[in-house]
């Protein structure tokens, strides 16, 4: 499993006008691996995430994402294919307003995937059922509190059967007693073997499903390790001192 | 405690009389009480009733225009307002020389453009098109059609079409104004959250932006609509029979200035206030929503 990479990113550079986001960042992610991003705020790690599926794109480097390289010329690849076997999660749900709970589900899947409108029901209504929100296939989402807005959101990603999930801190808006069920799902998620980039600030869910953790900061990979390690034992420096400040 | 006693002691007992007065809506009631007038006169006067009589068909004709005009704006706004946030610079270019240019110009003058220069060059254009299709054998099979090109004549051109065409093209520079912003207002996360999905931009305009980005606009395109209402007025110095013109036509017939135009603008005010009656409804309606 270990030499099955399917996200390869290789000495990526990006900055913001002065602010450098990202400096030389190399990384590799694995199939069927969770992979936890944390570092301070600003520290680069949602623009890293969102190089992966090219929302921002990269100024120098090169992404591989399942034998695609996503940082080439725009018309060279079609980032469009490589996006529907990519789920993503964003911090704001951004689900659709005027779209159903279950049509946020099944819109993709018929323009995108080419799906027929029954077949894409059956799977939103067994993803809803998943993710616990069996009855909430009508409501639209600002009927939904931002915890089932956020699993809509998830089941919506998990619809075209990505074989990467990408989650952009997915529980940061939520209130405290929300963050439990979204975790609940991600949980299960890492359990069935779906390869998970997460930037997150939730160590918990990080010591419960994390194969490998990445401390981000000032735009640079400061420390690659298994939670048992970094929580246990940091090598550097600065990460101590991360961890110290956010665990107490 | 002073002071509440003072402010007591100044407080009367019920609204004052002022207070209750300044809130009635007196311009409506005033506008109501015109309306009732013109009304009894159209029923009760032989000259109003005549004026009106001959002006209800114009009324007719505005509407009839406004309504095409205002149709063909929307589809050139809407295609103009893409190219407007749109990241290709050709389309984007083209767009903004078209809002730019036509928002400077008085649409008095561009209704005279179309009617007299656009139009005669289009003729001009498809009559030399249809002599070199004719010369040429390769397109002998086109014969009909390039006959019927190079007979293309410019009388053959209504003023009505001159009219719409030219009013469209000037409104639809509003429009793609209109709709821009409307894109424009919609969250970044919508896009992204479509195109992460696999969507093409296309596919994410069509699916996700644009439902949210007209649902925005409707109201300001519904004042925009009533603005044209009010301008297609312009369109009577090319003659076109609507209520304007018919009203310069009534005057002429029957020398009655007063009746004539205060008939004229009772049925603009008429429909325009019925047609912003519409939209502060809808209006309101989104607000419930929102």
């Amino acid at each position: 499993m270990r030499n099955d990479v399917i996200i390869e990113i290789e000495h990526v550079y990006k900055s913001f006008g002065r602010v450098r986001a990202l400096v030389d960042v190399s990384l590799n992610v694995y199939r069927g691996e969770v992979l936890f991003i944390f570092g301070p705020s600003g520290g680069g790690k949602s623009t890293l995430l969102r190089c992966i599926n090219r929302l921002e794109k990269v100024d120098r480097g090169r992404i591989v994402v399942d034998g695609v390289c996503v940082t080439e010329h725009p018309k060279k690849v079609d980032i469009d294919k490589v996006r529907m076997e990519v789920g993503m999660v964003f911090q704001l749900f951004n689900l659709f307003p005027h779209l159903t709970a279950l049509q946020n589900i099944t819109l993709a899947q018929e323009k995108v995937r080419k799906r027929s409108k029954e077949e894409a029901e059956e799977i939103a209504y067994r993803l809803l059922e998943r993710v616990g929100l069996p009855e909430k296939a009508d409501v639209y989402p600002d009927q939904l509190s931002g915890g089932q807005k956020q699993r809509v959101a998830i089941a919506r990603a998990l619809a075209m059967n990505p074989k990467i999930m990408l989650f952009d801190e997915p529980t940061s808006a939520l209130d405290p007693e929300m963050i439990r069920e979204v975790l609940d799902v991600m949980l299960d998620l890492a359990k069935e073997g779906m390869t998970m980039v997460v930037v997150s600030h939730e160590m918990g869910f990080a010591k419960a499903a994390a194969d490998r953790m990445v401390f981000l900061e000032g735009g640079r990979v400061v420390e690659v390790a298994t939670p048992e390690e970094l929580f246990t034992n940091p090598k550097e420096e600065r990460t101590k001192r991360f961890l110290s400040q956010i665990l107490h | 405690m002073a002071i509440t006693s003072e402010m007591e002691r100044h407080q009367p007992k019920l609204v004052p009389w002022g207070e209750k007065l300044s809130q009635v809506p007196w311009w409506a009631l005033i506008i109501l009480l015109m309306g009732v007038l013109i009304v009894y006169s159209v029923f009760t006067s032989a000259t109003y009733q005549d004026a009106f009589l001959f002006l209800i068909a114009g009324v007719r004709v505005t509407i009839t225009v406004s309504l095409i005009s205002f149709g063909l704006a929307l589809i050139l706004g809407l295609i103009a307002g893409l190219g407007r946030v749109s990241k290709n610079v050709i389309y984007y270019t083209l767009a903004s020389l078209y809002v730019e240019i036509v928002r400077g110009i008085p649409l008095l003058v561009l209704i005279i453009y179309f009617a007299f220069v656009v139009t005669p060059l289009a003729i001009q254009t498809l009559n030399s098109l249809g002599t070199v299709l004719l010369q040429d054998p390769a397109f002998g099979f086109l014969r009909g059609l390039a006959r019927s090109l190079t007979d293309l004549n410019i009388q053959d051109v209504d003023m009505t079409i001159r009219a719409i065409a030219g009013l469209a093209f000037g409104y639809g520079a509003f429009e793609a104004e209109v709709f821009r912003a409307g894109i424009e207002s919609i969250e970044r996360g919508q896009m992204e959250a479509a195109r992460s999905l696999g969507m093409s931009y296309f596919q994410a305009m069509r699916y996700i932006i644009l439902p949210q980005a007209i649902r925005r606009v409707l109201p300001p395109l519904g004042n925009d609509f009533i603005a044209m209402l009010k301008d297609s007025s312009l369109i009577s110095v090319l003659a076109v029979r609507e209520l304007t013109h018919l009203g310069k036509l009534n005057r002429a017939r029957t020398f009655r200035t007063f009746e004539t135009w205060n008939t004229v603008a009772f049925l603009y005010l008429s429909m325009t206030l019925l047609l912003s009656l519409g939209v502060k409804m809808l209006e309101r309606r989104m607000a419930v929503e929102e």
